[in-house]
């Protein structure tokens, strides 16, 4: 099989691939030298099977995702839908404030709907976003895990703020849009987890 | 121009005096005194009058090492913050003493800054590095992007070193512990399984900690818990270096602060940098902990971009963050 790399992370690679009829994108943890055997293989293994299955479980609860086609654990690899679409980290900054606060909302609602099944992404920053029939699509669960405390909710969200501060810092309401979204969407009190992402904040180093 | 630094965050106090050559650093003298505590972990107020005691001599003594007359020093900073309240005060102390006695403009900087700035300032080839800043105090992953140095990861409990030195005070070892538990760690065979904990890209250690201290409670070996404690949290510090220069497209890895003399770290970091085709540099030793010379750098670049500071606005930060510098010396 013809294996083009389209991306390569810091953890893994991107290919680009077919299963059956379909466009498909393989997604491989490449082993790490760096770090001892029993490390590497234990965290590629550990995090090929918990992203596969977060990513069928977001699903499940109405999250736009990449759909699974297969999961090779032993390789590390899981093989999945293509997404023909545009990365948020790329678009979002040349938006307008109106279609920049539609999104920003958009993202809210399915963050939201994530937390709302205890579904933590772990690592929601623009780039592990795509646009694609105006449906923003969560990709790369990686970090992610199942956790139904207000603490990692809110962690989970910081990791959004930081990547705002870092990677759209022009436009510092960006944040406040999401939460706008997250609000009319979250099933809980979102007031405590917006609370809780105030004090991950306070006790951040040096704040 | 020459610059004198003084630096006094924490346990040392350091008096560097560089001069500034075609944009590079060079470090004409560059002397640290550390206080070592007896027992148990660093006492700010104690820190701060072993700087007290020390301070004025070692400003005499570097002057007198570079061969040059106090007159000479055209600028003199000082190691505004983040740090210990009582260390910093007594370093600020002598920075504004200085600059009044000898008529000569003053300059406060940030800590975390300089421990980056003086990479691109003394090693060639490193113009835009991500940084790896493990120290006792701080572990942050800092890189430049829109107009500041942006922390991309840092810890969300205790610094890399604070972890290693609570885990040797537990074993009775003293200050500071992380040579003595590499020296264990070389003999260590046997992976045990510790808490691996990155979030996004920040990172963990207390849970790890009570991991390792369990670990020898139960009989383990120490060279095998050792072994254990530094494979696991030197792997989530490259990996979390790693996610950022991934995330920020860069291609240089610059290690700093104390924990970088560690060897293993030094290998795993260079190896990561080496399978994506970036360069990897650490500065000398001397300037890689905690040292005046970085903050003399500093102060020059920024005198130098324009930047002026009073006597009244040299009022130190104990939490001055990363961020909130704006790097004016810098495209």
């Amino acid at each position: 099989m013809n294996k083009k790399i389209i991306y390569r992370g810091a953890e893994a690679e991107i290919c680009l691939s077919r299963y059956l009829e379909e466009k498909a994108v393989q997604k491989r943890r490449i082993p790490k030298s760096y770090r001892i055997k029993e490390i590497d293989s234990f965290l590629i293994s550990f995090r090929t099977k918990e992203e596969a299955k977060l990513i069928s479980d977001a699903r499940l609860h109405g999250v736009s995702v990449p759909i699974i086609y297969d999961v090779d654990l032993k390789e590390g690899v899981i093989t999945m839908q293509y997404l023909e679409g545009k990365r948020i980290k790329d678009i979002l900054n040349d938006l307008d404030e109106k279609e920049r606060k539609r999104i920003c909302n958009m993202m809210g609602k399915s963050i939201a709907k994530l937390h709302n099944n205890d579904i933590i992404h772990g690592d929601i920053t623009t780039s592990n976003m795509i646009l694609l029939d105006d449906r923003i699509h969560f990709i790369d669960f990686g970090l992610g895990s199942k956790n139904g405390e207000i603490e990692t909710k809110g962690v989970d969200l910081h990791v959004l703020m930081e990547a705002f501060e870092s990677t759209h810092s022009q436009h510092p309401d960006c944040f406040d849009y999401v939460l706008e979204g997250y609000k009319k969407e979250f099933s809980g009190n979102a007031g405590t987890v917006i609370k809780k992402i105030e004090d991950i904040v306070k006790r951040g180093r040096y704040r | 121009m020459i610059s004198l630094g003084i630096e006094g965050t924490a346990h040392s106090i350091g008096i560097g005096i560089i001069q500034d050559v075609k944009g590079k650093c060079n470090v004409l003298s560059n002397n640290i005194k550390t206080y070592s505590p007896g027992k148990g972990g660093i006492h700010p107020r104690e820190a701060a009058n072993h700087h007290a005691t020390y301070i004025a001599d070692l400003i005499s003594e570097s002057v007198k090492k570079t061969q040059i007359d106090f007159s000479d020093i055209d600028l003199v900073s000082f190691s505004q913050g983040p740090g210990l309240g009582p260390c910093l005060r007594t370093a600020a102390t002598a920075a504004r003493a200085l600059a009044l006695a000898l008529d000569k403009p003053i300059m406060g900087v940030n800590h975390c800054v300089a421990h980056l700035e003086i990479g691109r300032g003394t090693i060639n080839g490193c113009k835009d590095p991500v940084l790896l800043y493990v120290s006792g105090a701080n572990t942050q992953v800092i890189a430049f992007a829109e107009g500041k140095y942006r922390v991309f990861g840092e810890t969300l409990d205790v610094g890399i070193g604070n972890c290693l030195d609570k885990f040797g005070r537990f074993m009775g070892m003293e200050f500071p512990c992380g040579p003595k538990i590499e020296e264990l760690a070389k003999k260590g065979q046997k992976y045990l399984k510790l808490p691996y904990s990155i979030k996004g890209m920040d990172i963990a250690f207390s849970g790890l900690l009570t991991s390792a201290e369990q670990y020898v409670r139960k009989g383990e070996k120490l060279e095998d818990t050792c072994f254990s404690i530094q494979e696991t949290t030197f792997a989530a510090l490259t990996e979390v270096t790693e996610r950022a220069i991934a995330h920020t497209e860069k291609n240089e890895v610059l290690l700093g602060g104390g924990v970088a003399s560690n060897k293993r770290l030094r290998d795993m970091v260079k190896t990561m940098a080496q399978e994506r085709y970036a360069s990897f540099f650490v500065p000398s030793q001397d300037l890689c902990i905690d040292n005046g010379a970085m903050i003399a750098w500093l102060g020059f670049l920024m005198y130098n971009s324009g930047i002026r500071m009073s006597i009244e606005e040299s009022v130190i930060d104990q939490r001055f963050r990363t961020d909130m510098v704006d790097v004016s010396w810098r495209e």
